[in-house]
């Protein structure tokens, strides 16, 4: 299984990818996560990779070979697309983040990813994953409301994926993220 | 008693050494290193052992230097460009050896993702003949970790543990030992000639360090972190996060290849790649970053004389820059099987990449909406504007942190960056060469505390007619906020004596030296001015909060009937928060209410407005 997180950094694609990896580690699979943080963090497109299976090398996701793009941002979602293979799942939040070139006007940004994205092979699960995150008390829970949409769609059962939660949050903002992983799961 | 831990490779090294002993442990921060030393502080009371953050990365060396000498066993932590910081003790230190055991662990960082250089940390260790441990994932970086103290001590060496992005922000299944409260045991120092270098000393030392060379080649070609894999005719020697991708590329057609993996690239395990080169046809060397397993091996076949290919980045199978993947060493495993008339492998699952063709705007890492650098920042260019209309031109100097950051649109206001400290030295040469010119050199709190000083100190001493501006936001803030001397707190977060920058300042010579709030831009505006066109050096320390401390549930708001549309609060200010809804700006949830776009705005149309944060 490979998974692959685009996000805007500060949105928890580090966080999300622990939880993957503590999920994956917690079913007895091989598992490697890797990420790379740093100038990325202020903003910039962010990109983490989740792999797992019975033998897994290299931490890195292969473009055309993603199972899953879990992306929390439309134009994250477009960036990183070639990683995800043919009949692959694009769970999507539909939150627009401007990125600079289009704050300071130099560029537009594309109005028709939506379209763009049912016209591929591709199995498309478009989530307003901030609405469900405000509800759940925090926008901070983009992340965890994705990873219950996730879990939906996924064969491990769910109680695997709140332990993973639990395993990897820290105790504070647990009930939070609990809550968005619900509404998430349970999102029709 | 062991367990079974999901980690990343730095938390790995930090809880191996832990394992080991470790009773003094410090380091300066930098990408991808910086989780060793937070993981070692966030563990130091409950185990016992001594932790601090240096003012830079040659200070850490020393002072983890002076720990071992008293027989203390240390670890100290750096990324790549710190080793260049922290070269002149480590060339040193070299011939002396350690008494305690010192490891130095210095991350690389192919790509670049987050650094000035692509510089390889295996190459300085053949340069400074400083033994290199390479582990190629966290596994492996627990164990390597306990052998590099065992070494260090055993053979009375520093002793260098070199990671890649890719092994320090990998996560693994590492199985660790029990930790225990580790007893402070410490010989303390005794008074020795063998401690203090001398032309005399060297002359002595050199001979025995050369010998040891060979002794550590010898060890390694017996250890088991240099190991054979299979046993077809196609040999790859690999290091590293590279073993893995070779790993993956051929895992269908094992049969075909055998592999060595280098664990311990210096000193160059002869003997045991002489065993492995007499058991292949040919040989293809995959290693990210410099050629340093290719010239090693280049020099071994050409020393014994020995006739078989060798295929890598000097004839171009391989590229010699950037950062490996799977398919990149494949495409490599592949042209040399088409040389050799094999069949060529195929990369499974791959189908044609999704595209959904349309020009993507770039996202690039910005400053923080509320940051006070752009404050900083924006005021500058204003004043520039009033000097270039006088003919004059206004050169800004940046250096090392989020700050480097005010070289982006916008602002677009930094003209040159080298490394740490360099902003201040770089526009006092400038100052010197360039005429009608006036200087700005951009420095931040804990750059200033890092290598700002000297600089500082000699621009006074050579009277340039520069202007230092430090941003001080009190933390070390693009590497996650650690505490530095200007903070008042230690690496684990108790008081300490804060030393103020302004102090620092007076004290090297300045005799304009002020210190202004970034709350108020036009005062920052008016100090900016002042400042430049002051005679001689002179210091402004911007003072301002960094926003991802401060949780504001403030929020600015915009005024429709009064904004005209003007955007130059959109266009001039570049902030995330604020954005184009048709033709007026809208303000976004990550608003802090910093104030400047209420400064900015000709037609009073933005409002401070209070409590109206949105969760």
């Amino acid at each position: 299984m490979n998974i692959v997180i685009a996000a805007v950094g500060g949105q928890g694609a580090v966080l999300t990818s622990k939880i993957l990896g503590t999920l994956a580690q917690n079913i007895g699979k091989d598992v490697k996560v890797s990420e790379v943080h740093g100038m990325s963090q202020r903003g910039g497109s962010v990109i983490a990779y989740v792999r797992f299976g019975d033998n897994v090398y290299s931490p890195v996701v292969e473009k055309g070979t993603a199972d899953i793009l879990l992306a929390f941002e439309m134009l994250e979602g477009a960036r990183y697309i070639e990683y995800l293979k043919e009949n692959g799942t694009l769970i999507v939040n539909t939150q627009r983040i401007n990125p600079m070139p289009v704050i300071t006007g130099e560029m537009m940004y594309p109005d028709d990813l939506d379209d763009k994205f049912k016209n591929l092979s591709i199995n498309y699960i478009p989530v307003d994953a901030l609405s469900i995150a405000k509800s759940a008390g925090t926008i901070k829970a983009v992340n965890v409301a994705l990873i219950g949409v996730l879990a939906k769609n996924s064969s491990i059962e769910k109680d695997e994926w709140i332990k993973a939660i639990k395993d990897t949050v820290p105790e504070k903002f647990l009930e939070l993220n609990l809550n968005a992983f619900e509404m998430g799961y349970r999102l029709k | 008693m062991t367990s079974n831990k999901f980690l990343m490779g730095n938390e790995a090294i930090a809880l191996s050494a832990i394992a080991s002993g470790v009773q003094f442990a410090t380091g300066y921060p930098g990408t991808p290193s910086t989780e060793v030393m937070e993981t070692l502080i966030k563990n130091a009371k409950k185990y016992g052992y001594y932790v601090e953050w240096a003012t830079n990365e040659k200070v850490a060396l020393e002072t983890a230097i002076g720990a071992s000498f008293s027989g203390t066993d240390t670890i100290v932590t750096m990324k790549q460009v710190g080793l260049n910081v922290a070269s002149d003790p480590l060339m040193s230190l070299t011939y002396l050896g350690v008494k305690g055991a010192l490891v130095l662990l210095v991350t690389d960082d192919p790509g670049p993702h987050s650094s000035q250089t692509e510089q390889d940390t295996r190459s300085f260790g053949l340069f400074s003949n400083v033994p290199v441990i390479d582990p190629s994932d966290s596994k492996e970086a627990y164990k390597m970790t306990k052998y590099a103290f065992e070494l260090s001590k055993k053979y009375e060496t520093p002793v260098i543990l070199r990671t890649t992005t890719r092994v320090s922000h990998r996560c693994d299944d590492v199985l660790v030992d029990d930790l225990n409260k580790i007893p402070f045991k410490t010989s303390g120092f005794s008074k020795d000639s063998r401690w203090a270098i001398f032309p005399r000393l060297t002359a002595e030392r050199h001979p025995v360090l050369e010998a040891l060379q060979n002794t550590l080649s010898e060890e390694f070609s017996n250890s088991n972190f240099n190991f054979i894999q299979g046993t077809g005719k196609i040999g790859i020697i690999t290091s590293g996060a590279s073993y893995h991708y070779v790993v993956e590329s051929i895992s269908n057609n094992k049969h075909d290849f055998s592999i060595l993996k280098i664990g311990t690239p210096y000193p160059f395990p002869e003997k045991k790649v002489f065993e492995f080169i007499n058991s292949v046809d040919c040989i293809l060397i995959v290693e990210e970053l410099d050629p340093y397993l290719e010239d090693q091996t280049l020099k071994l076949i050409g020393k014994l004389g020995i006739n078989k290919p060798v295929y890598g980045k000097y004839n171009k199978y391989f590229p010699c820059c950037g950062e490996y993947n799977v398919k990149l060493v494949l495409d490599g495993i592949n042209k040399v099987l088409e040389s050799l008339n094999y069949e060529k492998i195929k990369f499974s699952n791959v189908i044609d990449t999704q595209n959904v063709n349309v020009p993507l705007p770039v996202r690039p890492p910005t400053l923080c909406a509320g940051c006070m650098h752009r404050t900083v920042f924006y005021g500058f260019k204003k004043v520039s504007k009033e000097f270039e209309k006088k003919g004059i031109q206004t050169i800004f100097s940046g250096d090392i942190g989020c700050y480097t950051l005010g070289n982006a649109p916008p602002i677009e206001l930094i003209d040159t960056c080298i490394c740490m400290g360099a902003g201040i030295s770089v526009a006092s040469g400038i100052s010197k060469t360039s005429k009608n010119s006036k200087n700005v050199a951009f420095i931040g709190d804990s750059t200033f505390f890092h290598s700002g000083i000297p600089a500082v100190i000699s621009a006074v001493y050579n009277k340039s007619d520069i202007t230092i501006a430090v941003l001080d936001n009190r933390t070390t803030a693009m590497t996650g906020h650690q505490p530095h001397p200007g903070t008042g707190k230690t690496a684990g977060f108790e008081d300490t004596k804060l030393i103020e920058i302004e102090g620092i300042l007076k004290s090297c010579g300045l005799d304009f030296v002020k210190s202004v709030s970034t709350e108020n831009l036009d005062e920052c505006i008016n100090v900016s001015r002042e400042s430049i066109e002051y005679n001689g050096p002179s210091a402004v320390v911007f003072r301002g909060n960094c926003v991802s401390l401060v949780k504001s549930k403030l929020k600015c708001r915009v005024d429709t009937e009064k904004c005209t549309g003007c955007k130059i609060c959109f266009e001039e200010l570049g902030c995330p928060a604020i954005v184009m809804d048709r033709d007026i700006p809208n303000i976004t949830s990550n608003c802090i209410a910093c104030g400047l776009c209420v400064a900015v705005c000709p037609f009073n149309a933005i409002i401070n407005e209070g409590n109206c944060y949105e969760l």
